[in-house]
């Protein structure tokens, strides 16, 4: 392949691998901020929280590395319902800071708690093999895995597309998020809704983490590293919808992956810059509501 | 004289008493013992601890009392407070430790006020010994494995390019720009150097890898931190099919740290590394000491070269304790009896350098390979003695100050 | 004001006004209980003399505080970003000293407020048109942009191993900085008396009264024609400037600074010291600042992991349960031991 067009390839393969990671991880917290107006900063936790368990799962328990990343989704997604019922559902009515020092020091006491069961040391899960190494599709190569993640985010990303637009439930969320006392005057069962919608997201979370594993080794503070980028794919894309997420997740995965190739010095500065960019000329990001 | 006996035995005994006392040396440990470097600070500390048990009755009648303090996050400002305070509340004589530069850099003003020497673990900034002659250093500079690694990688590996590629803060810098005079000075041609983000947060290393792959140097020589960072980059590394292409990887022993070492997989084999200290390393001094390791602190935990420093950071100190007959109230006199000191310990022969009061050590050029028993290892090819400090040697930028 | 001229003159009414009035100006003078944590402040000194430079950063981050709760207490702007205006006033004392060798302490922090209070004017007018999560993200991204472009140019920032061996000259020409860092800590003092003076005079001022309204209610604001934004903008920029002195004091005490002064982390621990000690009442700035420092000197050498799963469960506590901080719960105790006393 000439040498540009391979260049282009490998960003725009990259990229959409990184997108995808960010659109999963993502997805669920932009959905329970539009949908239940929370500022969410545990998100980051519940994703740490799958991927410790999938770590577990495959070194503890020998299942394979997709099956625990079904059943760490699942055990996060239930988990998450009490913390919801009894622990959200009262701030839902409080200010922004306190919902923010609420969900921060949640992600504090699950810092502490997997710093003391699992230690600090990095972890890693082991891969089966046909994600190992490499794809050839005869005009060039790609890891396996990386391509792994782009196939499993179109699929989520098509499976997510029709619930919402096409299920009953579906519609029900996307009412609850244009106008919530709308929905509830019409019979939609807001509290309900509102569980379901956050186990989802925080199940999606779980195995956005779970999926990082591979991709940037697991530590306790994975929590609050990467929670910035969350929050910035949900900022930019705009909260509560789908496609402003996968929007933002496209934008800055690729554009980050192009930065580190064609720039390595600037860092972080592109996200950054896109961040300020988009919020000062669209304050609700790119599909959100004012 | 009845009454005269047990005066005199009174007497005796507490001329021994404050004896006793006045021969304990009080040493400031400082680690960081919280946060997300915590595990760095715990394999210093582990160190520290051995040494003192195994060797406790080596210095009798004197005695060594370790004072612990938090090193805190690397912004310098806690480890600044809490080694003051340790020199003026503590009254400790000698202050060792430091995982990171910021912290003996922010304290070198503090140290040559208060006259109290340091003997640094870890940090490994190379211009740290000039800010204060009261500093003392038996780790290591980043000059000392990537310098001679230049060479090396040039006569010994085949590697006529390399594209460098590293994390962008200063041991990052400082370990490409070591690794850059060796190699062009042996003949070789770096054709590109990339930064690879910041230290707190592991990136995804593809576009960086992908960017060197399409350059086709000879070999890649990467720095990283160690730890979770390392990891990724073997994964990178193998996912990309980089040896395939035939891009060697080459860097420094942060590269493959022995706990991370299992976990990289066969995309780890063939890398040569070039460090001071492995855990497979033969000498004897190591054997015992990997031995007493294991015995102290169970079969799942391994010294490091974190560990290995710390070790002979005590050794060095109670070699001292000895020489000055437990003594330390004159730093100057501490800091003179440290320089010229030498042993035979875990990383092999180390010194401390008279003139520039750091350290002079062996680096080994290892490779990574399967052993018998199906686990990775490191074996050692070739090993270069008595390296300095080339930064200073050489006089480059801040170290010739 | 000429609004009241026309609004109704029922007895009422007057007397509300001169209620309201009266409350105004009662809370413009220092009350006795206000002494108190100078009384301690001083007290330290004498009773620790070896922790004075521990003492110090505690100051400073009391200033650093103070900042935050003049616009998150005050003005109700939510922000994770305010270690940009620390680091900026960092930095400029520690440049300043470096490389125009400017190493008079006073006008070096001066300096340094004075360059943050104008970053923060400038970024100020532009970002406080937003609210909530855009704001939010928006100074995230302006500390986080200040730290990778200070990285850029580590030839000049020093980068993360910082800049070394920065002195500076003896306080007012004759005071030295000794190991113990009395003269130090007496320094920070003096500097944060001056400050919170100031504060406090805003806070209580009819400027101070319009803030309130803002955070309150920022409809109504906007429709009885208040300049909003140019309020938010002022505040937001004497924060900033407060935020850089702080940042000043930091390098000076130190001799030392690195970007790690940006850290995401150190804007974060900021409004958990705040809002642990209470949001809104200046003191709360004092008592967060206080007992998390010490706490923290305490007990996370004892067990690092123990103290940040006690930190988040006294956050979750406080937000749940004590809404307005220690500070607050120490008034509430003083009003029901007032009403006790009463009866």
């Amino acid at each position: 392949m000439p040498h540009i067009a391979n260049i282009a390839v490998s960003i725009v393969f990259d990229g959409l691998a990184y997108a995808m990671f960010l659109f999963i991880t993502s997805v669920g917290l932009s959905v329970t901020m539009g949908l239940m107006g929370f500022v969410n900063l545990a998100h980051g936790a519940f994703a740490m929280a799958g991927g410790y368990f999938v770590v577990s799962l495959t070194r503890s328990l020998g299942i394979d590395f997709v099956s625990s990343l079904v059943i760490a989704s699942a055990a996060v997604g239930v988990i998450s319902v009490p913390f919801e019922r009894y622990l959200y559902r009262r701030l839902y009515k409080s200010t922004d800071l306190e919902q923010v020092l609420l969900t921060i020091g949640l992600a504090f006491m699950a810092i502490a708690t997997f710093t003391y069961f699992y230690g600090p040391i990095p972890k890693s899960v082991p891969l089966p093999a046909w994600l190992q190494g490499d794809v050839n599709l005869g005009f060039r190569s790609f890891p396996s895995y990386r391509a792994f993640l782009i196939v499993l985010g179109a699929a989520l990303i098509s499976v997510l597309w029709y619930a919402f637009e096409q299920t009953n439930i579906g519609a029900k969320i996307r009412a609850a998020v244009d106008n919530r006392r709308m929905a509830a005057s019409v019979g939609i069962n807001v509290d309900r809704l509102f569980t379901l919608t956050f186990a989802l997201g925080s199940a999606l979370a779980a195995l956005g983490g779970g999926l990082a594993i591979q991709l940037f080794g697991l530590t306790p503070s994975f929590a609050v590293l990467y929670l910035v980028l969350f929050l910035i794919v949900v900022a930019v894309g705009g909260l509560g919808s789908l496609k402003g997420t996968l929007l933002a997740a496209l934008v800055i995965g690729i554009i980050d992956t192009g930065g580190k190739y064609a720039f390595p010095v600037a860092g972080n500065l592109f996200i950054y810059a896109i961040t300020v960019v988009v919020l000062l000329i669209k304050p609700a990001g790119f599909y959100g509501r004012e | 004289m009845q009454i005269l006996r047990p005066l005199a035995i009174a007497a005796l005994a507490a001329t021994i008493a404050s004896a006793a006392e006045a021969q304990t040396v009080k040493v400031g440990v400082v680690v960081p013992f919280s946060g997300a470097n915590a595990d760095l600070g715990h394999q210093m500390d582990n160190a520290f601890d051995l040494y003192v048990k195994l060797h406790a009755q080596d210095i009798a009648p004197y005695k060594v009392e370790l004072i612990k303090r938090d090193e805190g996050p690397p912004t310098g400002a806690v480890a600044k407070t809490v080694t003051t305070e340790l020199i003026t509340n503590d009254k400790v004589q000698i202050v060792t430790g430091y995982s990171f530069s910021p912290s003996a850099i922010a304290l070198a003003p503090v140290l040559t006020q208060a006259k109290v020497p340091m003997l640094i673990a870890n940090a490994g900034t190379a211009w740290i010994t000039n800010l204060s002659p009261y500093i003392v250093r038996l780790s290591f500079s980043m000059w000392h494995p990537a310098f001679p690694m230049g060479a090396y990688a040039y006569n010994k590996i085949g590697c006529k390019t390399v594209a460098m590629a590293y994390t962008d803060f200063p041991p990052g810098k400082d370990s490409t720009e070591a690794f850059k005079t060796g190699f062009e000075k042996a003949g070789g041609k770096i054709v590109d150097s990339v930064p690879m983000g910041s230290p707190v947060q592991v990136p995804d290393f593809t576009p960086f890898f992908q960017k060197i792959k399409d350059e086709h140097p000879d070999c890649m020589y990467v720095f990283i931190p160690s730890g979770a960072h390392a990891a990724g980059v073997m994964k990178a590394y193998g996912e990309l099919g980089m040896r395939k292409a035939g891009i060697k990887l080459i860097g420094p022993m942060d590269l493959v740290p022995d706990n991370k070492l299992q976990d990289m997989g066969d995309a780890a084999i063939g890398t040569i590394v070039m460090g001071h200290y492995a855990r497979d390393l033969g000498n004897p001094q190591n054997k015992t000491f990997v031995a007493e390791w294991h015995k102290a602190y169970g079969a799942d935990s391994y010294p490091d070269f974190m560990s290995a420093a710390a070790w002979d950071c005590m050794h060095a100190i109670f070699d001292t304790v000895k020489k000055l007959n437990g003594d330390f109230s004159d730093g100057a006199e501490v800091v003179t009896a440290l320089k010229g000191w030498s042993t035979n310990g875990p990383r092999g022969h180390v010194m401390i350098d008279s003139g520039t009061r750091d350290v002079v050590e062996d680096e080994h050029a290892m490779e990574i390979y399967r052993k018998p028993d199906g686990k990775l290892g490191e074996r050692v090819l070739d090993t270069v003695k008595a390296v300095k400090d080339e930064c200073k040697e050489l006089k480059i930028g801040r170290c010739g100050s | 004001m000429a609004a009241n001229e026309t609004t109704t003159r029922s007895p009422a009414a007057e007397a509300a006004r001169a209620r309201a009035t009266e409350f105004l100006v009662r809370r413009h003078y220092f009350r006795l209980p206000e002494a108190l944590p100078w009384l301690i402040a001083v007290a330290c000194f004498f009773v620790f003399p070896d922790r004075m430079t521990f003492g110090s950063q505690v100051l400073i981050m009391i200033m650093f505080a103070l900042s935050l709760d003049l616009i998150l207490g005050c003005a109700g702007i939510v922000t994770l970003g305010h270690a940009a205006f620390f680091g900026l006033g960092a930095y400029t004392v520690a440049l300043a000293s470096m490389k125009l060798g400017w190493s008079e302490p006073i006008s070096g922090i001066i300096a340094g407020g004075l360059a943050a209070g104008l970053v923060g004017a400038v970024v100020g007018w532009f970002i406080l048109r937003y609210r909530g999560l855009t704001l939010l993200m928006l100074t995230i991204a302006f500390a986080a942009t200040l730290q990778e472009s200070g990285n850029l140019r580590s030839d000049i920032t020093g980068g993360y191993d910082g800049l070394p061996g920065l002195s500076f000259n003896p306080l007012l020409g004759y005071f030295q900085y000794d190991l113990y860092g009395h003269t130090n800590y007496l320094y920070a003092l003096a500097v944060l008396a001056v400050i919170f003076f100031f504060v406090r005079r805003i806070v209580y001022s009819p400027f101070g009264q319009a803030l309130t309204g803002i955070r309150e209610n920022i409809r109504r604001m906007h429709a009885v024609g208040s300049p909003v934004h140019a309020r938010l903008v002022t505040v937001y920029a004497i924060s900033a400037a407060i935020a850089g002195v702080a940042g000043g004091l930091f390098t000076q005490t130190n001799a030392f600074v690195t970007l790690t002064v940006f850290d995401f982390d150190a804007s974060a621990k900021l409004m958990v010291m705040l809002i642990l000690g209470g949001t809104g009442r200046l003191y709360g700035a004092f008592v967060g600042a206080f007992v998390y420092m010490v706490m923290e000197d305490k007990l996370s050498k004892l067990s690092p992991t123990f103290w940040q799963f006690g930190i988040g469960l006294l956050l979750i506590v406080a937000v749940l349960f004590a809404r307005r901080g220690l500070a607050g719960l120490v008034e509430h105790a003083g009003r029901r031991v007032q009403k006790w006393v009463k009866r």
